[in-house]
């Protein structure tokens, strides 16, 4: 018999109460563990929908507000002039004015809201090649005249999955704001919701369908060669200070280069994690109380047996030692289950990521991870029973022996 | 202090206490628990420490079994006076010279009897197969071998008081320092404890009992300390061993 079996009986004999203050503890490391099982995958899922395929695009919105939807709020929109502009500098290759539009679509009887993205005319090829980065899966994509035509993502195309119950094939007509259009082409998963589950249209369509000739909710610039983008940023934006007359500091209109996007989404996503560490370090600190509360009880309900002990010749350190190491197991306990738990979560988050975004994410769960969260929460425990543990070990043999 | 430096000369007496007083403080009010007593035990010795509650009875128990430290005088257990030793230290040695027997049993209700028998053990480092061989010798000897797995609350009062005998046993201590031993026991089984005591007495081992009853003490002990509003009123001895079951008493 020792410390930690001695430790181990009076943990099996406590009440529900005692095993509540664990909940702080559980729920901390539960956050964690979770938090970081899923940290490949929430990564990968988060950058696969805002990260830029190519690096050598960049794109420029009006209004300066980088989360809104593309062309919502925007009091001085950006317009097809501009783009021819920005065309014009020596760092540019090419530079397309392109159009989202929310609308409705119509298949097999059932109608959802969707969206419909631009490809500009005349680049047609580039648009799959360089802007977007799309393949496609089953037909063809757009070509120069194809009014009235167009494809579509995976995610659009399954009967599973896009609320029509039945899958478009190429060759199908769809309504689209009650027109008739035909699907060309299906797009291979690319493992992001924008593209998944959008339509694709000439830019003629579009302007048909939204009635606006000039004005672009996004231009994509092409630049020549991927290190001159910090130099084609800056040129797009004195050249766009200059034609929208504002002053630097003010710009109502953004312009990110993949890398600030990405820079943007992670320092968003590193935000979120530090609020869950945050979340996590004052529910384990709140663990930590309850399990002060509970050691102090557990001293007070225990002082005969405390006198019993230094009676038959326990040394004070004995009995602290006893206490701390009791102390050190809840918190253990509380840990090991949040470990588990967390595990779970990570796990099914990225079982869930990874069937949202057809991608292989693994779960990282790591071993040392799990280790140095056990360790840590039996420190922790231990470190909350000092002061119970020092005020059983200083008990007078007498008056405990007395209860 | 010069008492202080000083060892109990007599190789004989186990516990020694000198002088002793203990104060107790209420507000403004010192109340004299103990004022002023001196007692031996010597070795072999079977003692009582008699008295009414408020005698200072419980109080003269702490400070023989060095659970207590004295207000005045000195207390020394095996020659070594307890003043001088820290707290843990004390404890130490008291679990290596006394066995203690409570009214209570104050068996420790999450360990089995066995563990309750090997934690004296335990306290003073012995290794796992010296505990196993005395432990099955201990309970052995107070017949609970076959409730060596069971949990306090699991066998009888009477029972409990004889684990209780075997843990103050473990250590093989000089003295066994009972504390009314059949106080929360029926007359049947008490005297079957106090049998038990006057047996481990027979074979050499120390006993200072505390006790409220006369009958008991005159029965049992060879010398009889009469406490009175925390002073010894008297001390009686019997004449000698052979007229134990005579029960011839001086000074009676």
């Amino acid at each position: 018999m020792n410390y930690f079996v001695f430790a181990f009986r009076n943990l099996k004999k406590k009440g529900i109460r005692s095993w509540l203050t664990l909940l702080g503890i559980f729920i901390g490391v539960l956050a964690v563990v979770s938090l970081i099982t899923l940290g490949n995958g929430l990564k990968t899922a988060v950058n696969s929908q805002f990260g830029a395929g190519s690096t050598e695009v960049i794109s420029v919105q009006a209004g300066g507000l980088s989360y809104g939807a593309p062309g919502s709020l925007v009091q001085n929109p950006l317009t097809f002039d501009d783009a021819d502009a920005i065309s014009k500098l020596d760092t540019v290759e090419f530079a397309v004015g392109r159009n989202i539009e929310t609308v409705t679509i119509e298949y097999n009887n059932a109608l959802i809201v969707g969206s419909v993205y631009s490809v500009p005319d005349g680049y047609y090829k580039k648009t799959y090649e360089v802007l977007d980065d799309v393949e496609v899966l089953n037909g063809r994509l757009l070509e120069s005249g194809d009014s009235g035509k167009v494809y579509i993502g995976y995610n659009l195309a399954d009967g599973d999955a896009n609320g029509f119950g039945k899958d478009i094939i190429p060759g199908r007509t769809i309504l689209i704001n009650g027109k008739n259009y035909e699907v060309v082409g299906i797009l291979k998963k690319k493992g992001s919701f924008t593209y998944d589950g959008t339509i694709f249209m000439t830019d003629n369509d579009v302007e048909d369908l939204s009635g606006n000739k000039e004005d672009v909710d996004l231009i994509s610039v092409k630049v020549r060669d991927k290190d001159l983008i910090d130099r084609a940023k800056e040129q797009i934006e004195n050249l766009l200070r200059q034609r929208r007359d504002v002053k630097v500091g003010e710009e109502d209109f953004e312009v990110s280069t993949p890398e600030s996007t990405l820079k943007t989404v992670n320092s968003v996503l590193g935000a979120i994690q530090a609020f869950v560490i945050i979340i996590a370090s004052i529910s384990i600190l709140i663990g930590a109380i309850g399990i002060v509360n509970t050691m102090s009880t557990s001293v007070l309900e225990r002082k005969k047996e405390i006198g019993i002990m230094k009676a038959i010749g326990s040394r004070n350190e004995q009995i602290f030692l006893q206490f701390f190491v009791e102390s050190g197991f809840l918190g253990l306990v509380g840990g090991a289950i949040g470990v588990i738990f967390g595990i779970l979560i990570g796990y099914a988050g990225t079982l869930g990521i990874n069937s949202w975004l057809g991608s292989e994410i693994a779960p990282s769960i790591s071993l040392w991870l799990i280790f140095f969260t056990l360790v840590g929460s039996f420190l922790i425990g231990a470190i909350a029973g000092i002061v119970p543990a020092m005020h059983a070990a200083k008990q007078n043999p007498v008056e405990a022996l007395r209860g | 202090m010069r008492e202080g430096k000083q060892k109990a000369v007599d190789k004989n007496v186990v516990i020694h206490l000198h002088d002793v007083a203990k104060f107790y403080h209420m507000g403004e009010a010192v109340v004299k628990a103990v004022d002023g007593i001196d007692i031996d035990v010597k070795k072999g010795d079977f003692v009582a420490i008699m008295g009414p509650s408020g005698s200072g009875k419980s109080t003269t128990m702490n400070l023989v079994g060095s659970l207590d430290t004295p207000t005045h005088g000195h207390i020394y257990l095996d020659g070594e006076d307890i003043s001088t030793l820290s707290e843990s230290d004390l404890a130490q040695l008291r679990g290596k010279n006394i066995g203690f027997i409570f009214q209570q049993f104050n068996l420790i209700p999450t360990l089995t009897v066995k563990e309750n028998v090997m934690l004296p053990m335990t306290l003073q480092g012995y290794d796992e197969f010296e505990k196993e061989r005395k432990v099955i010798e201990l309970l052995r000897k107070v017949e609970l071998l076959e409730r060596a797995d069971h949990y306090p609350n699991q066998i009888s009062g009477g029972q409990q008081q004889r684990v209780a005998i075997a843990r103050a046993l473990a250590n093989d201590p000089e003295v066994i320092l009972a504390d009314e031993p059949t106080g929360n026991l029926d007359t049947q089984t008490g005297e079957k404890v106090m049998d038990f005591l006057k047996q481990l007495n027979s074979d050499g081992k120390t006993i200072v009992m505390v006790t409220h009853s006369p009958e008991l003490a005159k029965e049992y002990a060879d010398v009889v300390y009469w406490l009175k509003d925390g002073k010894i009123e008297k001390v009686t001895k019997r004449d000698s061993k052979s007229m134990k079951k005579v029960g011839k008493w001086k000074g009676d």
